[in-house]
């Protein structure tokens, strides 16, 4: 069963402002009239895209959270700390709502994103008909919680500029806190890569585009 | 903004018809259930007072402390360019760069780019710059990150009290106030309504302001 979709019926969207106007005769890009943009009837190079920033992401993970992200020195002496070891030093002083939330965003998120989008571009690839409707809210949700890794980013930040007390005091960055930026980042490209409407074109719910691969 | 048109959801690329939707209501996509457009009440003058506070709150918040820290006596404080710059001095540059564009140029970015459209739309004016201001606006948006950095400010003040006296400054309530005033004005802001009103008026001057 297929529905009437823009590229179906030789129309352009704009992912900008959404205007939908004619392609000029069977082309699939064109600059919109309104805003300006460069508009393509899918992502360009989408699936392509997303997996070599997604192993990218993958590969960089492992360092991002087995390297210390900071080194804090006191007078009783310096200690390295991990992603991990972070969240556990969160949990041990109490804090554990606090513990949980710093777990969620910075270990788990990454690896559901990680994992999440690899599905998803396996899942257009194998030109999958199932539920492309759960599919499409599982792509909303990973765009909606990309952003809120960068959290310990910035917990590393503050902490750098704030605790800088000479002998008494001090938290240095480490090279951990790059790698971990680099994943939130290229998290958050590769899912911006991912063209959404490729799963119901996949799903043959598209008329005229029938798991055509890009 | 009444004319019937075609709109194509930006998540499965279904076709469909605009349909009219009362104030405050949303049209979905009747297949994926995205969101297509929001009917704001008011959009531009709304979204512009929420954007004049924003800019208040985002210059307090970096002009003064967002926490201070005492050790025995030591007093420091931190703001958000120091911290990217401590950063770049202990060899973590990209890290300084990605911290300071997603707390600091990508919001100020989002606040006078809005600014510098909405003012000269509510008054009639539409310079030729406001096409393309308002699309790099729109395509930088998933880079502002305050809310995330504030909450990073909230777990290095949990993780800093066993060891310090930590004093939340002015510039962390500035930037509780901004992140409110931020999420209220992008809720307040109908791009499509913007969209149509700039192409109204590239098409005839004189109806800009109608």
């Amino acid at each position: 069963m297929s529905a009437p979709t823009a590229v179906g019926r030789g129309l352009l969207a704009c992912s900008v402002c959404e205007l939908v106007m004619r392609a000029p005769s069977g082309a699939t890009q064109a600059i919109c009239p309104r805003c300006g943009a460069r508009i393509h009837s899918r992502k360009p190079h989408s699936l392509a895209r997303t997996w070599a920033l997604l192993i990218s992401a993958a590969v960089l993970y492992l360092p991002a959270n087995i390297e210390p992200v900071m080194i804090t020195t006191s007078i009783f002496g310096a200690q390295r700390d991990t992603i991990l070891s972070g969240v556990a030093y969160l949990w041990t002083s109490g804090s554990w709502p606090l513990a949980v939330l710093v777990f969620f965003a910075s270990i788990s998120v990454p690896l559901l994103k990680l994992l999440a989008l690899a599905f998803l571009a396996t899942s257009v690839q194998r030109r999958s008909t199932r539920r492309p409707l759960a599919r499409t809210r599982l792509y909303r949700i990973l765009e909606f919680i990309g952003r809120w890794s960068m959290l310990d980013v910035f917990v590393v930040m503050v902490l750098v500029a704030l605790v800088n007390l000479q002998a008494l005091a001090n938290v240095q960055a480490a090279r951990g806190v790059l790698w971990f930026g680099c994943v939130v980042v290229l998290t958050m490209l590769a899912s911006m890569s991912f063209d959404p409407r490729l799963i119901w074109d996949a799903a043959g719910e598209n008329d005229g585009r029938d798991a055509r691969r890009t | 903004m009444n004319r019937p048109r075609l709109i194509a959801c930006h998540e499965c690329d279904l076709l469909q018809q605009q349909v009219d939707v009362a104030l405050g209501d949303s049209a979905v996509c009747s297949r994926c259930g995205a969101t297509l457009y929001t009917h704001r009440r008011d959009t531009v003058s709304r979204t512009t007072a929420l954007m004049l506070a924003a800019a208040v709150f985002f210059v307090i918040g970096n002009a003064f402390p967002v926490v201070s820290m005492e050790i025995q006596g030591q007093r420091s404080n931190a703001m958000v360019w120091e911290g990217a710059w401590r950063l770049h001095q202990e060899g973590e540059t990209l890290v300084g760069v990605l911290v300071f564009f997603t707390a600091f140029v990508f919001p100020l970015l989002q606040i006078v780019g809005s600014l510098a459209i909405l003012i000269p739309l509510r008054l009639g004016l539409t310079p030729r710059y406001l096409v393309p201001a308002f699309r790099t606006v729109e395509e930088a948006k998933p880079w502002s990150m305050v809310e995330v950095f504030m909450l990073g400010v909230l777990v290095s003040l949990v993780k800093l009290a066993h060891m310090a006296t930590v004093i939340p400054g002015i510039g962390m309530w500035a930037f509780f106030a901004l992140i409110v005033t931020l999420a209220w004005a992008s809720s307040a802001l109908d791009p499509h309504e913007v969209w149509e009103r700039l192409e109204i008026a590239e098409e005839d001057p004189t109806e800009a302001s109608a």
